[in-house]
């Protein structure tokens, strides 16, 4: 027992020394979470933002056939720019972006309008600009059917029919999102990205302690030693947890100060991140630390270089948990056996709590006692891997 | 003491150590002498519990080390052939992680570490980092390291690779005036005149059996040639005759 606390005393107090653990650990979560956050909201706001009440400028082929028709689209901030295009230059105008999107008034629109048939209206948009042109051809849209709808009221009405008979059917949707479920993106990011800084405290320990260890030649002296191998992989699996358990903290801290400064209830998006939820997600999220360390543990003991070992841990990392990230979206609700899968649990539980809702004790115990049981699993197998002689490579 | 007798360890399909058996006494120095790929890497890691032995006996001062490798390992320092060190960590510390796993107290650590620097002469790189070291200084650091425990028997795998002329002499005097406190040496070299010059007792060693043993007169005498580097020719060639 004193020598597992001694492998890791060493490891933890070496390692403190070394820029690239320091740099993983210390570095990359807690200072790439924020600005990731921050680089999200930005993206979320600039889409979500309402931009109806800018004032935006619309070209217009044939202005002078339906000056009414100008005068409202002025009077909703859309300045009316006329222009001479026939409807094969209106096309690779809009295409080339030289205008956003083109309206063309046709020459009989007038006679058309008068004698109350339908009078057609070109617009030209390129849909694949979701945020420019497509965006402004849909407000004038919006305008133009408005208009028309009204207009065609009132032509019944004329006529003295209800224009009700119009609307046989009325569908209400009723918006039941809450401003924390309107940030489902954001919360499958942030408890991604806690997950991903955990195990990227603890990836360059694990190399050092174990394909770093063979590469340098200390190994063989260090197996000489009188104590049974499976301490010494033992203690390095606690002295990587350690690492992850600083990154975890620390990202979690990190992001809980940025999400003060940011006022998320003005996007309609709110994340309960105080201090007693951050407690909560380090608390939730730390039985998967003894997994990563023992899978970064065993994984690194197959292979025969630090930059081999490199190469794999940052697929055995970032396989289990880029889904993380995309869960949210694709409503995947979970169930009783889906807080066994580590890592999957976890993320749950944390978007639970960044949700502002209390997780159920029974899912907090299934995915905690898994997890752990697993972690102690892969432990026990990387001690068994010490035990061979192919370690010596 | 260390007694090896009818040592076997086969990798796949490869034999690469057949039958060994030598015993090296204390206050004597035993060189395991043959061409690179002999075997004798692999029998001294055998010595060092790195490797089991597929058959055979191996005694550590009576200590069967595949009955209780802890207790063999406590008895043997080993200097192993590829002897890296923590860069992060100076020589002292070094030196201090191998004697807290032995079990040593912290006053005992530092007064060995105090005494191993005036043997080794390690006073200007035992507080530096091992990062950067030189061949030589590396070596003093992994030599100070297999003795803090103070063990009976030192295991040296091919210790005088790589190092210069001043290093290689520090080497022979450190390891004549262990001879002379009565430890037991046991080191591996392809090199003729190192093991002419420090050794009491030669093991020359080919594709994996041990074809002569004996002082250097000995030797010489067997082979009947006066020239030593003749005498471990004609040994070593004859051992091929044999396969």
């Amino acid at each position: 027992m004193r020598s597992i606390f001694l492998v890791f005393a060493k490891e933890f107090l070496e390692n403190l020394r070394d820029r690239r653990t320091i740099m993983a650990a210390l570095v990359f979560g807690p200072v790439l979470g924020p600005i990731m956050l921050a680089a999200l909201l930005q993206i979320s706001t600039s889409r979500g933002g309402d931009s109806l009440d800018e004032p935006m400028t619309l070209a217009v082929v044939g202005s002078q056939y339906a000056p009414q028709l100008m005068g409202l689209l002025e009077s909703r901030d859309i300045t009316i720019k006329p222009v001479e295009l026939d409807e094969v230059q209106a096309r690779r105008a809009v295409r080339e972006r030289e205008h956003a999107t083109v309206l063309r008034v046709p020459e009989h629109f007038a006679t058309r309008f008068a004698n109350a048939a339908p009078a057609p209206l070109q617009l030209f948009v390129d849909a694949s600009d979701r945020f420019g042109g497509f965006k402004e051809a849909e407000r004038v849209r919006g305008v133009l059917e408005r208009y028309g709808t009204e207009l065609g009221q009132t032509r019944l009405l004329v006529r003295g029919v209800d224009p009700l008979l119009l609307a046989p059917i009325v569908v209400q949707p009723v918006d039941v999102s809450t401003p924390a479920s309107r940030a489902a993106l954001m919360l499958g990011i942030l408890s991604y990205l806690v997950i991903f800084a955990m195990l990227m405290g603890g990836m360059y320990l694990a190399i050092d302690s174990t394909a770093g260890e063979r590469e340098r030649g200390s190994l063989e002296a260090l197996l000489t030693m009188p104590l049974p191998r499976s301490y010494l992989i033992y203690g390095k699996i606690l002295a990587t947890s350690a690492y992850m358990l600083i990154a975890v903290s620390l990202t979690v801290a990190a992001c809980t100060v940025t999400l003060q400064f940011i006022r998320l209830e003005e996007f309609g998006m709110s994340i309960a991140l105080g201090p007693v939820s951050a407690l909560l997600i380090v608390l939730f999220v730390s039985p998967l630390i003894l997994f990563g360390a023992s899978l970064m543990t065993v994984v690194a003991s197959f292979t025969r270089s630090f930059r081999e070992a490199q190469s794999y841990l940052g697929m055995v990392i970032s396989v289990p948990t880029l889904p993380l990230a995309f869960i949210g979206v694709l409503g995947l609700t979970p169930t009783a056996w889906l807080y066994m899968v580590p890592s999957l649990s976890q993320h749950f539980l944390l978007t639970q709590v960044l949700r502002g809702e209390t997780p159920s004790i029974l899912n907090v115990l299934i995915s905690a006692s898994v997890s752990l049981t697993i972690g102690m699993i892969l432990a026990w197998v990387a001690g068994r891997l010490y035990e061979r002689e192919a370690i010596l490579g | 003491m260390i007694r090896v007798s009818d040592l076997r360890k086969s990798f796949a399909e490869v034999e690469a150590v057949a039958a060994v058996s030598f015993t090296a006494e204390n206050g004597e120095i035993t060189g395991l002498l043959g061409p690179n790929g002999a075997g004798k890497s692999t029998t001294l890691r055998m010595i060092a519990s790195l490797l089991k032995a597929d058959d055979g006996r191996i005694l550590i001062d009576d200590v069967d080390i595949a009955k209780d490798p802890i207790e063999a390992r406590r008895r043997i320092g080993v200097l192993s052939h590829a002897s890296g060190l923590y860069p992060h960590l100076t020589a002292r510390e070094n030196i201090r992680y191998f004697a807290v796993l032995h079990g040593m107290s912290r006053p005992q650590t530092d007064r060995r570490c105090d005494e191993l620097q005036s043997l080794l002469d390690m006073h200007d790189i035992m507080d530096r980092r091992a990062k950067g070291f030189s061949q030589g200084q590396r070596l003093k650091t992994a030599l100070a390291r297999a003795l803090v425990h103070a063990p009976k028997n030192l295991i040296l795998d091919e210790p005088t690779n790589g190092l210069d002329v001043m290093a290689v002499r520090a080497l022979r005097e450190l390891l004549s005036a262990l001879r002379q406190s009565g430890h037991c040496i046991l080191f591996s070299s392809h090199v003729m005149q190192e093991v002419a010059m420090l050794c009491d007792r030669v093991v020359v060693i080919a594709h994996g059996r041990v074809v002569a043993q004996g002082t250097i007169e000995e030797l010489r005498a067997q082979s009947a040639e006066p020239n030593l580097e003749d005498a471990f020719v004609k040994l070593i060639g004859s051992a091929e005759g044999i396969n």
